[in-house]
């Protein structure tokens, strides 16, 4: 090979390499990334079986269900409509009744979240800011927020 | 004294103002007095600086609660050393900490610069001090810690409990000591941009300065993600959380920089490739402390919350990054290129090195921005997190992973791989065999596990086979093999060091994440659990009290083979009254090099508690691996050739003493 060829052949090889990162990664953004919905979106959400999203809300006060061993039931509410989920693990020391949720996982088929992840992470209202942009979205986080 | 602090902030400002200007002409002018101004100004403005941080630790020692950030940030019940660590567990805190070791460097540089040429030192301390005077404006203007309230609160609203721990106490600083030390290395390649003109000894001035910040920001990364293991609860050790990205991104630009400038310094070549990854490593701390501190990450309308804070941080940003990478497409041309080699050459490999690295960066960059881009442009709230960096990361770090051992044993400028891959036949049997072994005995392990398994051992074997094909192993006689062995350069041994700690940090990743067990459960006392061959009796919930806290702890026994109690491990839920919050405690016991980790959770109605048990073998390997590429670091500054110092340039511009020693 000439020492044009050897370079032509360098700059190729890094291209290929580069196009090989670029295209794995756009794939791996379609394929990883996860919406997040509150559960009044659900409704209008084209969701394929099985896909993972985030799912985010409050508490419903008074669903917090404790079944066997360490799995927990409850129900995500935005105020219009309602989610039952499931989670087995420990909740987190924020995780409270009426207050911010985000859940991620996937909808089994008879329509119950089945969450392998519960995040509250909260600021000083005790809220994720997505629950509290999609409440305010809502209008109904002044609500939330004075009860 | 807290007046003293904040007048202390404005002279520094000003200080910053004059260090950027005076010197900056001066070089321009070639004006040796306005160019001798930038050292002694930058001493001054450090020692200002550290005044006024000192100011606000007093203040916080104290419980000052007249200062608004001490009574949000800090407890008069909480224990000595968190009232004084609270000083940077907050925004405004961390900030000055941020500018304290950003002048701090500038001061470094001042001192220990007398022997480079007086045009480049000059324009350096005033790329730095450009630098400090944004960021001490930011401070002033957005986020002043020495505000006052009047009145003075009785009691502090105190400093979140999770930030209460003594790996806090030393993550940040060494964090911001590694990411600001990356400063420098900006502030040289802006110089450089701005004379237009870089050679060798350039590159010799870079690299220590590249070892020291990337050694810290190992450390800091290693205690960061420690801290996040034990006292999140969550028995993670990693989560690819946004706020873990922005400081892994400069560290990965680092290592890549690391490489390059070592290919600089002894080959003249890949100069301008070096000079731009300066740029971006420290572009992406900058990004780094934006992403973090503008709360832009939960979400883009984070902005909507202080909005001044992270439009005047994007602003420094944009002037920085966009500035020097101006400057940089306008000058680089000028630059003169280096020295060829053949693709196959330790040049070759540590091109291939910065490929990996560089592209890895990308990745992680992309996955983190990705999810504000979407927001901004559709409204779409998505996350990325760990499966697609699991997917894109993982495919890329492998390979390079494969190709370390190659790279330290290949001949500059043309190197030849099949001798290179006849010398580590062992290190690849042992490799093989550890492959072996593992598929064969250990019950489960996957094939992905045994291959992993196999790649820790490749690097471990390959770092030490580097050392002992250099020292002559099997060779020369002993002797000769020891006297060599001991001649041999620090900054070889500081790379076997760090591939060694990539090695075991491979090795505890793969343990942990392909032979760790875990059980969630909820139990009575007195019941006992299995896992993995250990067994816990579960003793009860015992009360108890803190200083400013009170908490139910978990009391487990680790039980012997004859039944007899081994170890106590505890696990406790607290609860903190003055913000009204629980944390949990892990429990952790230490066997071997693995853990048994377990966290409680919730009480049932009827007594009964929810109980999260971690078999996590290897796991101590991935921060120990931290440490050794730490000790790998600091061996490679303590080599004789940046002990006796740089060689002066050929043509030495005026001014230029070659006479004190590199730090």
């Amino acid at each position: 090979m000439t020492r044009k060829q050897k370079r032509l052949s360098v700059i190729a090889g890094g291209l290929a390499f580069l196009g090989a990162a670029t295209g794995l990664t756009f794939y791996a953004l379609g394929q990883k990334a996860s919406y997040f919905y509150m559960p009044a979106d659900l409704t209008t959400a084209s969701l394929q079986p099985g896909q993972r999203i985030r799912l985010g809300g409050l508490v419903e006060k008074g669903t917090i269900e404790r079944g066997q061993g360490a799995t927990v039931a409850f129900s995500v509410t935005d105020n219009q409509k309602e989610v039952k989920v499931t989670y087995t693990g420990i909740l987190p020391d924020l995780f409270r009744e009426e207050q911010g949720v985000i859940t991620e996982g996937t909808f089994r088929p008879d329509g119950v979240f089945v969450a392998d992840s519960v995040l509250a992470k909260h600021d000083e209202n005790y809220m994720p800011k997505e629950v509290a942009d999609g409440l305010k979205a809502k209008g109904v986080w002044q609500e939330s927020k004075s009860d | 004294m807290v007046e003293t602090g904040h007048f202390a902030l404005v002279l520094a400002f000003a200080l910053a103002l004059v260090q950027t200007v005076v010197p900056l002409f001066g070089a321009r002018m070639n004006n040796r007095k306005m160019m001798a101004v930038g050292g002694p100004v930058a001493v001054t403005g450090f020692a200002l600086t550290a005044l006024s941080f000192a100011a606000l630790a007093i203040a916080y020692a104290t419980s000052d609660f007249s200062v608004a950030n001490v009574w949000e940030n800090s407890h008069s019940l909480q224990p000595l050393i968190y009232r004084i660590t609270g000083a940077w567990g907050n925004h405004e805190g961390s900030m000055l900490l941020w500018v304290l070791i950003l002048t701090f460097f500038g001061a470094l540089v001042a001192a220990f610069g007398s022997n480079l040429p007086a045009t480049l030192r000059a324009n350096v301390l005033a790329v730095q001090g450009a630098i400090g005077a944004t960021f001490f404006l930011f401070i002033l203007a957005t986020s002043n810690p020495f505000a006052r309230l009047n009145p003075a609160p009785i009691e502090g609203r105190d400093l979140n409990p999770i930030l209460q721990d003594l790996g806090l106490a030393i993550h940040p600083p060494l964090l911001y000591l590694g990411y600001v030390g990356f400063s420098i290395c900006f502030s040289f390649s802006v110089a450089a941009l701005i004379e237009g003109r870089i050679d060798a000894s350039w590159a010799r001035w870079v690299r220590p300065w590249t070892l020291v910040a990337w050694m810290f920001l190992t450390g800091g990364i290693a205690m960061g993600s420690y801290w996040a293991y034990y006292e999140l609860g969550w028995g993670g050790f990693w989560f690819w959380d946004p706020v873990e990205n922005a400081s892994f991104m400069p560290w990965l630009a680092g290592t890549a920089l690391l490489h390059s400038a070592i290919v600089m310094e002894k080959r003249s070549a890949l100069k301008i490739w070096t000079l731009l990854l300066a740029i971006l490593t420290f572009s992406l701390s900058l990004l780094g402390t934006f992403l973090v501190r503008s709360g832009v990450l939960t979400s883009v309308h984070a902005f909507a919350t202080d909005p001044t804070r992270g439009v005047f941080i994007l602003c420094i940003l944009t002037l920085f990054i966009g500035g020097s990478l101006a400057l940089f497409a306008l000058r680089a041309s000028k630059l003169t290129a280096g020295g060829l080699f053949h693709p196959i050459s330790r040049e070759g490999a540590l091109v291939l090195n910065n490929l990996f690295l560089t592209t890895a960066t990308a990745t992680v960059l992309i996955g983190t921005l990705y999810p504000l881009v979407v927001e901004a442009v559709s409204a779409d709230k998505i996350s990325v997190g760990a499966p697609f960096f699991n997917l894109t990361f993982g495919p890329l770090m492998v390979p390079l992973l494969v190709v370390v051992p190659f790279g330290p044993l290949l001949a500059w400028k043309r190197g030849d791989i099949f001798a290179v891959a006849q010398r580590l036949m062992t290190a690849f049997a042992a490799a093989l065999l550890a492959v072996l072994v593992t598929a064969l005995f250990i019950d489960g392990a996957s094939v992905f596990a045994a291959l992993g398994v196999g790649l820790a051992f490749w690097l471990i074997c390959g770092a030490l086979t580097d050392i002992a094909v250099k020292s002559g192993f099997g060779v020369v006689a002993p002797g000769v093999m020891l006297r060599r062995f001991a001649g041999l350069p620090r900054s070889v041994f500081g790379t076997a060091l760090a591939h060694l700690g990539l090695g075991l940090t491979t090795l505890g990743i793969v343990g942990t994440l392909c032979f760790g067990t875990e059980k969630i459960l909820s139990m009575h006392a007195g019941e006992t659990v299995q896992l993995s061959g250990h067994t816990l009796r579960f003793e009860g919930l015992y009360p108890a009290q803190g200083p400013n806290y009170s908490e139910d702890r978990g009391r487990f026994a680790l039980l012997g083979a004859d039944g007899s109690t081994s170890a106590v491990i505890t696990s406790a839920k607290r609860s903190y009254p003055a913000r009204q919050m629980t944390t949990t405690e892990s429990g952790i016991e230490t066997i071997g090099l693995s853990q048994l980790y377990l966290s409680l959770g919730d009480e049932g109605t009827d007594g009964s508690v929810v109980v999260r048990l971690w078999w996590k073998p290897l796991v101590t390997l991935i921060w120990g691996g931290g440490l050794v590429m730490m000790a790998g670091a600091a061996m490679s500054l303590m080599d004789r050739r940046l002990r006796v110092g740089a060689p002066s340039r050929r043509r030495k511009p005026s001014g230029a003493v070659p006479s004190a020693s590199l730090p």
